[in-house]
């Protein structure tokens, strides 16, 4: 059956795009707002600003792929829609971490998990950075807007095996769990969203508000680096992109200068803070690239008796969030328990081990469960997140410290997770460890085993696929680069529109947090800008 | 991290190095041909020497073996060439690490040519690099590890022992 391609009809119709690795001289183009990134806050951005009747252009420096090219292997997929082919690391290389980089930024690649940004973060970023009118209630009809915007409603088909054994051993153990919302429409359950929709199911950013944009007259330019802001007399003068080569990886000669009335920054958490480095913007109180966060994951691995097949059906459809109640959203650090998809290469490059030992576990696949501890970071002064900086490249690095404070959540995650899979029914439970080589039997041997075992970088691994902060909001221009609009505290036409907004983590995954937030923010700055334009 | 941290954490991370004074140039060709491409004919040869130690028991037997170990270093190579610059070279800096006899010997610890090295040999390299104290040589395991993994269960020929049937026809 053929499945109607939106993007390949959309240029048909004549969109305005440009891929930046074919072109063959200097570009200079000018429109109300430049936007920097085609994720969840790009995307939103560029749909709500052209429906304002602002002209917009997008930057974005990965590739336009859609529906027809997305084949489901992870080996096309990894090197084509993800930063760094998916081996993005942290700056001591113990932290890997996956980010999308297509047009739609992470929103074509994530698992669809969707969740309102938790009251208990909403509170803490009211009492510690002042951030009074993003409370829950002002929040809520955002949330609601881009719930019905992109198809979030919970899942009710019934959740895969490897999202079931999660329901069920939460059961056993008496904690609690739900279902998670994802934002899809007619959804397939096939399993393989982290590839990239081939259905086009998915309401990424891809089959939304972009084309939306794009129908409404934006231009898009495609395998282009956002490079610098130009900067004069505390107002964006321009900003300079870069061409890059097919494989999106090395810069062209070619330069393409964009001038707007209003820059946004949408470039991710650590791409929207390293343009703001390379620009030299004002940073009087070094808030610019610090509390940058990661919800630092911890896995857990499992072998059932049964078949599991955990690469088939809806990814990630179960959920539990006991482990984040059980202390104040500022005690120790809580986590959340997700299953995530297992396919070949992930699962194979995640699992601990090599020669025989990791062989072993790999023939166990198909009867493999996975578990995996978002860890909330960003609550409590032993838990200050990462840095941005850049390298002498000008490329982005980020630093993480995993802190002691960080290796006691891990701790607890590790032992929570083994004890429920136990209770699921596992036959052998084996945290992501390099010195947990045969798994454990029991949970009794698992709770022994999981006391004794050195957390430290690299023998225990940790993966991240949320990265927020960096460019943190706050009411008061000490404590953040931004103001609860987004609006740069000391540039006066330039807005951050991602999720390096948020000034902790969010404790749930972000995508939803990022597109009501953004809805807000967007909606707010098409006002001012309708405003500064009506004559006087 | 910084351009040749990689070198310069190995080299104060093991004295070893002090007397290998021409590594420095060796190093910066090394990483510069990585800047530019996939693995150099050097570093094919030490990806074909370990990939049968980190994939022991998945690769098949016989003939299709060296079929299978080929289209893994194609796989470590293209992935290689699509990683952003500052990447390759850090890459390269670990590739040039063990190209290189002197580092072979004192880094690695495996004594001969990476043809002739044995299988015991390897796995001790792959193993004392793995537990090591040194962030810098865990991280070049897992690099390793990582990219030979991930060409080997990228290609379908890997799956049926995984009873993993593929993507699903759409």
């Amino acid at each position: 059956m053929a499945i109607s391609d939106p993007i390949r009809q959309g240029l048909a119709r004549g969109w305005k795009v440009t891929d930046a690795s074919r072109l063959e001289r200097d570009l200079a183009l000018e429109a109300d707002v430049v936007v920097v990134g085609t994720g969840a806050g790009g995307g939103v951005t560029a749909e709500i600003l052209t429906r304002a009747g602002l002209t917009v252009i997008l930057v974005e420096e990965g590739a336009l792929r859609s529906s027809s090219d997305f084949r489901m292997r992870e080996g096309e997929a990894y090197p084509e829609l993800y930063q760094e082919s998916g081996a993005r690391k942290t700056l001591d290389k113990s932290i890997n971490i996956l980010q999308g980089r297509a047009v739609g930024g992470s929103t074509t690649v994530n698992w669809t998990s969707s969740f309102r940004t938790p009251g208990a973060t909403l509170a803490y970023w009211q009492s510690e950075f002042g951030l009074t009118d993003l409370g829950a209630d002002a929040l809520a009809p955002w949330f609601a807007r881009m719930e019905q915007r992109l198809g979030i409603s919970p899942w009710t088909v019934p959740p895969n095996e490897n999202n079931d054994l999660l329901r069920r051993g939460a059961e056993k153990l008496g904690i609690s769990w739900g279902v998670i919302q994802r934002n899809v429409r007619g959804c397939w359950n096939l399993g393989y969203c982290g590839m990239g929709c081939p259905t086009n199911a998915k309401q990424s950013m891809l089959v939304t508000t972009i084309p939306a944009a794009l129908d409404a007259g934006a231009r898009l330019l495609t395998r282009t680096r956002a490079d610098r802001l130009r900067i004069a007399a505390g107002r964006v003068a321009a900003l300079e992109c870069r061409a890059l080569d097919a494989a999106g990886t090395d810069l062209r000669p070619q330069r393409i200068t964009i001038r707007a009335r209003h820059y946004v920054l949408a470039a991710g958490a650590i791409g929207s803070p390293a343009i703001l480095l390379r620009s030299r913007a004002p940073d009087p109180y070094r808030n610019l690239g610090a509390r940058t966060f990661l919800h630092p994951v911890v896995v857990s691995s499992a072998v059932m008796a049964e078949r599991v097949d955990g690469y088939k059906g809806a990814p990630q459809t179960v959920y539990s969030d006991h482990f984040l109640e059980q202390a104040p959203v500022d005690g120790p650090m809580g986590f959340k328990l997700e299953a995530p998809p297992i396919h070949p290469v992930l699962y194979g490059m995640t699992l601990q081990g090599f020669g025989a030992g990791h062989t072993a576990l790999m023939h166990e696949f198909a009867h493999a469960h996975a578990l995996i501890a978002l860890l909330r970071d960003g609550f409590h002064p032993e838990s200050p997140g990462g840095m941005v900086g850049l390298r002498d490249d000008g490329s982005p690095v980020l630093s993480y410290p995993l802190t002691s404070f960080v290796w006691d959540g891990a701790r607890r995650a590790l032992l929570a997770m083994a004890e429920l899979q136990f209770a699921a029914g596992a036959k052998r439970v084996f945290p992501v460890h390099e010195q947990v080589a045969d798994g454990y039997a029991s949970w009794r041997e698992a709770r022994a085993g999981i006391a004794q075992l050195p957390l430290v970088p690299f023998k225990t691994r940790v993966v991240s696929a949320h990265v927020m902060g960096g460019c943190g909001m706050a009411a008061d221009p000490r404590r953040g680069v931004t103001d609860s609009r987004g609006r740069h505290w000391h540039l006066d036409n330039l807005s951050v529109h991602d999720g390096s907004l948020f000034p902790t983590s969010i404790g749930a995954n972000p995508q939803l947090s990022i597109y009501g937030l953004t809805a807000r923010n967007a909606s707010l700055l098409a006002e001012a800008l309708a405003r500064r334009r009506a004559p006087a | 991290m910084r351009r040749r941290t990689f070198l310069k954490a190995g080299v104060a991370g093991t004295v070893l190095l002090a007397g290998a004074a021409r590594i420095p140039a060796a190093a910066a060709r090394a990483a510069d041909s990585m800047a530019a491409r996939g693995l150099s004919s050097a570093d094919r040869v030490v990806v074909a020497a370990i990939a049968p130690v980190m994939l022991a028991g998945a690769l098949p037997a016989g003939e299709a073996k060296a079929k299978a170990v080929a289209s893994v270093v194609d796989g470590v190579s293209q992935a290689v060439a699509g990683m952003p610059p500052a990447t390759r070279r850090e890459l390269g800096e670990l590739f040039m690490l063990l190209d290189l006899a002197p580092t072979r010997r004192l880094v690695a610890g495996v004594s001969r040519p990476w043809p002739e090295a044995s299988v015991g040999e390897i796995a001790a390299f792959l193993q004392a690099w793995r537990m090591s104290r040194l962030a810098l040589l865990q991280s070049g395991y897992h690099a390793l590890h990582d990219l030979i993994v991930a060409a080997w269960y990228a290609q379908p020929e890997s799956w049926p022992p995984l009873a993993y049937p593929g993507p699903p026809e759409v």
